[in-house]
């Protein structure tokens, strides 16, 4: 019969623990869990990019749900253990369940350390500690209020960092001179705070907080030197405390935390405790480097290896908020037997600080530039003799002697107990064996057999370069088209990058990005314009230098340079007031070609570009707006005469076609956007070979998705059914706004779609209401900004410019 | 040489271009995003593309129509494709900016 086991506690440490247990001795227990929070095992450090939009909580799963059941697992999800009697051998939870065991794991973690002020307990007053914290933190957000956040050390930071990514005004309160006292030294410090008011984030040194004040509600936050600082949310993450009193309740020893031996055994032989509550050898800890190593070395006891024990060791920190690169490790106090290097480069916004004693790295503090790191950490572990390197010591290891520059043969110098992963404590030793062994050739595999770069991600380039360096020629990363040959970094990348770290200007993204160039190129230019007007809509100033020359005069260029121009006509409808002003603009102007589009409009071809803005003008007076016939954005909706007029027409077809035009015109697309409605399934308006296509039927409309019909040629795919002209346009539109938001630049529908998956695009946009509906409000967001029409604003003067030569010289002058 | 007034650095967008009318034909003027102005014939060695209604970029323009990137330091095209224009010397002093079509003038001539 097997062996009962108990864990109290679902967080990180518990389930590392039991996947080594597993591997061990799979068939040894039988595992019950209780978990005070209501759900499965997640990754707790990964929840600052859950606060900050860049990750969502799926991302972050360790465990799901499945792994419980494939495990055997029973787990109470939203059970507080109330009590362990240790006598009957069982716990109790708050909701009255008992189970007995034979071996018990106190794993609850620890608790934010609330501030003992007046006001701490009232309502919008938050701690940051789990799921439940930072749903609240995400809730309050959307108010776009004033947010004080209480701590400046790694949490508090990265609580700031989310809640301003989220839109709030926030203002972080430290009670010590400079930030992150513990892990950075005063110039870090200072650097650091600067990053942060750079972004917005306001911060408050020395700052003693008083009270948290308001009538029923947190309203402000008083300091103990009089001042007030107005606050709609007060987030406390000044600390945590190890959560130790069950244990304490049940009569075990308890200091800081519960104290156990090198084997994570409590005195009681059948208890045991990991993660942030377990207190060893004097020491409690918080980071999750050293309490994977509890986990590793509590499910070898639980397997019967009771010579298993755990080592301190140093763990450096790192700070989870995108675009800040900082590093520290090891003891960085000055001293009188100890001598310090220092570099700083103030333009670049670097500052290295090596600590030395006996010629030996003890400590270092990086920022600005960390990819050192991992080297001066592994000479410190190994407390290399650095006398005869010192002078070029801090320029890295590049600098080192015959050590050469490229980043790959570094790794591949790098000793095999050299640590890779930090948070997982694996070695490139591992990592190369494993490969070796395993046969693994990508990241993926990587991460599964050996966990390197699975939880904060920061190593994950460097994996990959041992990887590569591993495997030579045979390695092939997941090829990724660079966008242009100014940057290394694919459109997905850039893309991801522009939302993550809040990018909001050419010059901002090419910083850095670290773009190749001063100021790209013709082709990542336009695409760089285009990703930032998609991403901020609101924000983001629209560089025409930026936008091929179509679209900067908002006309088509054609092979003599001279331009043709092309009216706007709803659904291809248009009218004998319409036609007699373009007839009278052809005649006024000289206008040599006049021509019928495939998309069912009137092309006037041929007008030399100084006439543009007064051509625009007499079109205008007749209710003309541009037709973006040159716009990577929406063209034409091509319809047919539907119910109006067809004997066979099922729906408003030609109503339907307006419609949406009249609600998407305007929009920048990665490509352009050719649309068509037709009123049955005979099809005059040819919407199957459409970007997005409307077949109407008896029952309907099926919606088309992905044709083409130019370079390539390609049938659409449906998406799916809907019955009334409010979902037609509901799911069109949060279907483009999907393609905007992930297409790269100049890449049509069709392949985007190809890139994705068809059944991703569906279930997003046919199956998850809430996502299409999130979709199609960005969509309508976005349209605020971008429905002006561009020709009116040019015949009123916008970009003169454009339209006039700078000087005109007559035969004298040039004489 | 002679220079002849032709306007003022900011009435050319920074990495953009204006042109300049003249009995010789159309002249592009280009300011870099570091404030460097360039100017050359308004013609693509390739097909006669209006070089004015490119992007800069750095000391470069690619050409509207079919993507040439020519040199705004001496018109020779960049990569793989050949060809040149002829570039115009152009001189800002203050904010004013002149140019002289001297040389152009005697090429056309000859």
């Amino acid at each position: 019969m097997k062996e009962k086991l108990i864990i109290i506690g679902n967080g990180m440490a518990p389930g590392r623990m039991l996947e080594h247990l597993f591997e061990r001795a799979p068939d040894r227990y039988q595992v019950t869990i209780f978990n005070a929070e209501p759900r499965v095992n997640y990754d707790r450090i990964m929840l600052s990019p859950v606060l900050s939009g860049e990750k969502e909580f799926e991302e972050i799963v360790i465990h799901g749900d499945g792994w419980y059941i494939d495990h055997g697992i029973t787990l109470y999800k939203g059970h507080k253990i109330v009590e362990i009697d240790r006598e009957a051998k069982t716990v109790r939870s708050d909701h009255g369940v008992t189970e007995s065991y034979d071996k018990l794991v106190i794993a609850t973690g620890s608790v934010p350390f609330i501030l003992p002020v007046p006001g701490n307990d009232m309502p919008g007053v938050l701690t940051y500690r789990d799921l439940d914290d930072v749903d609240a933190m995400i809730l309050a957000a959307q108010s776009h209020a004033k947010a004080v956040v209480i701590g400046g050390g790694l949490l508090g930071l990265e609580a700031a960092a989310g809640l301003q990514m989220r839109g709030m005004d926030v203002t972080v309160l430290h009670l010590m001179p400079t930030l992150m006292e513990r892990q950075l030294d005063p110039s870090a410090g200072y650097l650091l705070q600067r990053a942060l008011e750079d972004r917005g984030i306001k911060v408050k040194t020395k700052a003693e907080t008083k009270a948290v004040i308001g009538k029923g509600k947190a309203e402000a936050v008083e300091l103990a030197d009089g001042s007030t600082i107005d606050a709609d949310l007060v987030v406390m993450a000044a600390g945590i405390r190890p959560n130790a009193w069950l244990a304490k309740e049940a009569g075990l020893e308890t200091g800081r935390g519960i104290v156990v031996d090198h084997g994570m055994r409590t005195e009681d032989p059948d208890i045991l405790a990991i993660g942030e509550c377990a207190e060893v050898g004097g020491h409690t800890y918080g980071l999750v480097a050293p309490l994977y190593e509890m986990a590793k070395v509590a499910a070898a006891q639980l397997a019967g290896d009771t010579e298993a024990a755990f080592v301190h060791s140093d763990t450096p920190t790192k700070l989870k908020v995108t675009g800040i690169d900082l590093f520290s490790i090891g003891d960085f106090a000055d001293g009188e037997d100890r001598e310090e290097i220092v570099l700083r480069d103030a333009t670049a916004g670097v500052y290295k600080r090596l600590i030395l004693k006996d010629n030996r790295i003890i400590g270092s503090v990086l920022y600005g530039e960390t990819a050192d790191g991992a080297w001066f950490n592994d000479l410190k572990k190994r407390e290399v003799d650095v006398s005869e390197m010192r002078d070029t010591l801090i320029f890295g290891q590049a600098y080192q002697g015959s050590a050469p520059l490229d980043p790959m043969a570094a790794v591949a110098a790098l000793p095999d107990d050299a640590e890779i992963c930090g948070c997982n404590g694996v070695c490139k030793g591992k990592i190369t064996e494993a490969i070796a062994s395993e046969g693994l050739s990508c990241l993926e595999d990587v991460r599964t057999h050996t966990k390197a770069s699975a939880s904060c991600g920061s190593c994950t380039g460097l994996v990959e370069q041992l990887i590569a360096a591993t495997l030579g020629d045979a390695y092939t990363p997941n090829e990724i088209q660079p966008v242009c040959g100014c940057t290394e970094l694919g459109h997905d990348e850039v893309r991801r990058l522009i939302k993550a770290k809040g990018l909001k200007t050419i010059p901002e993204v090419m910083q850095e990005l670290e773009w190749k160039t001063s100021c790209g190129c013709a082709k990542c230019r336009p695409a760089l314009n285009y990703y930032l007007v998609c991403d901020w809509p609101n924000e983001y100033a629209d560089d025409y230098q930026s936008r091929f020359i179509n679209e900067r005069v908002h006309a088509n260029i054609q092979k003599d340079g001279t331009y043709s121009v092309v009216p706007r006509m709803w659904g291809g409808v248009t009218n004998a007031d319409q036609l007699r002003t373009i007839a009278d603009v052809v005649d006024k102007y000289d206008i040599p070609t006049v021509k019928v589009t495939g998309g069912q409009r009137i092309d006037m071809l041929g007008i030399k570009k100084e006439d543009l803005p007064s051509v625009w003008g007499d079109l205008g007076k007749a209710g003309f707006v541009s037709g973006h016939a040159y716009a990577k954005g929406l063209r034409t909706v091509k319809t047919c005469v539907g119910t109006d007029w067809c004997r066979f027409g099922t729906q408003d077809s030609t109503g339907l076609g307006i419609r949406i035009e009249k609600f998407m015109w305007g929009s920048w697309t990665p490509a352009k956007v050719k649309m068509a409605v037709s009123g049955c399934p005979r099809n005059c308006a040819e919407a199957t070979c459409k970007d997005v296509g409307v077949i109407c039927t008896d029952a309907g409309f099926e919606i088309h998705f992905a044709g083409a019909a130019g370079l390539d040629i390609k049938g659409t795919e449906v998406l799916g059914h809907v019955e009334t002209e409010d979902e037609a346009l509901e799911h069109i539109v949060a279907l483009v706004q999907m393609y905007r938001e992930q297409g790269h630049y100049l890449e049509r529908i069709y392949k985007w779609v190809k890139r994705v998956g068809l059944d991703e695009v569906r279930q997003q946009i046919m199956e998850d209401q809430e996502k299409r509906i999130a979709f199609f409000d960005r969509f309508v967001f976005s349209q605020k900004f971008a429905q002006c029409d561009p020709w009116s604003e040019r015949v009123s003067g916008k970009d003169k410019h454009e339209f006039k030569p700078m000087a005109a010289l007559e035969l004298e002058a040039a004489e | 040489m002679r220079w002849i007034e032709i306007g003022n650095l900011n009435d050319i967008p920074r990495r953009g271009a204006r042109c300049v009318a003249t009995p010789v034909g159309k002249i592009a003027v280009f300011r870099t995003g570091d404030d460097r102005v360039f100017a050359m014939e308004d013609h693509c060695p390739h097909k006669g593309g209006p070089l004015s209604q490119g992007i800069v970029h750095g000391a470069a323009v690619t050409c509207p129509l079919h993507n040439w990137v020519i040199s705004l330091e001496n018109g020779q095209a960049i990569g793989a494709d050949e060809g040149s224009v002829q570039t115009i010397p152009v001189k800002c002093e203050g904010e004013t900016l002149f140019i002289s079509l001297d040389e152009l003038g005697r090429e056309r001539a000859a």
